[in-house]
């Protein structure tokens, strides 16, 4: 039995390890959904538009994204809590996105997509008749 | 919970459920690395030279104008808030995982600073603060005279 949610996560066949020495994290993500559209967030910090990339393979939505830091010249880190890193993470979508109608943002390092529902797929009221 | 309260038939004994989602959140847990959750929020980087110092906060998304920074002495303090999306009627959420509410965070630099010299910018989701090291407390460079 699934879960009936619209957006799950997909299992990658497998791990795979970027070539640089970066580490690749999941980014935290917000899924919200109303009747039409399912959006989400995705916190990115230090990404812009420039350095996101979102493939469609089959059912598997993946987002990506590379966090750069500006060097800051005659300036060495003397504190260091968060560094360059990779945003990776993958979901799987169901038949009721319409795949042509995707669309992304990226601003201030927050990714949003924006997942409509395919016609069919929305609700339909249905007139119940006196007889 | 071993008991799944199938729509008001009572409760059926559903094992099968609970191995499954163990199943899926290993399968999760395998498929990648979750960003760990910083010791306090908003993590920090720290460069300095003999001039001052910039902070860096990594706060994505909020509004920079409500962004509150205050400097005393050697201790630089950001204070904001991140606002979650507020759900209308019919809407629902799958995941929440993102940080939000007010947040607050002090963060020492290893000298005094100029608080009227501090300037901050917003990029990226990266929060930039400036420092400027207080005029009185510059390095002074000593000569050494051959005797």
């Amino acid at each position: 039995m699934k879960t009936n949610l619209q957006t799950r996560e997909a299992t990658l066949p497998e791990r795979a390890e970027g070539t640089r020495d970066r580490r690749i994290v999941a980014p935290r993500a917000d899924i919200h959904e109303n009747g039409d559209v399912i959006t989400l967030w995705a916190d990115m910090p230090g990404v812009d538009e420039a350095h996101v990339n979102i493939t469609l393979d089959k059912d598997v939505l993946t987002i990506q994204g590379t966090s750069v830091e500006d060097e800051l010249t005659n300036h060495a880190v003397s504190y260091r809590e968060y560094a360059e890193r990779d945003f990776r993470r993958s979901f799987s979508l169901s038949s009721e996105i319409d795949r042509t109608k995707i669309s992304a943002t990226v601003r201030d390092g927050v990714l949003k997509l924006v997942l409509p529902k395919s016609e069919p797929a929305k609700a339909r009221r249905i007139e119940v008749k006196a007889g | 919970m071993f008991w799944e309260d199938v729509s008001g038939q009572g409760r059926m004994w559903a094992p099968w459920q609970d191995l499954e989602r163990l199943q899926d959140e290993l399968n999760r847990v395998f498929t990648g690395l979750r960003e760990p959750s910083a010791p306090s929020f908003p993590a920090v980087n720290i460069w300095t030279n003999q001039e001052g110092a910039v902070v860096r906060a990594e706060v994505p998304g909020i509004d920079a104008t409500k962004i509150d920074i205050s400097v005393m002495g050697n201790a630089v303090t950001i204070n904001g808030r991140r606002d979650a999306a507020e759900l209308k009627q019919g809407e629902t959420y799958h995941r929440r995982e993102r940080v939000c509410g007010l947040f607050t965070r002090t963060v020492e630099v290893p000298f005094r600073v100029d608080p009227k010299k501090v300037s901050a910018e917003y990029k990226r989701g990266v929060l930039s603060i400036m420092l400027p090291r207080a005029e009185e407390e510059m390095p002074k460079k000593i000569n050494v005279r051959a005797s």
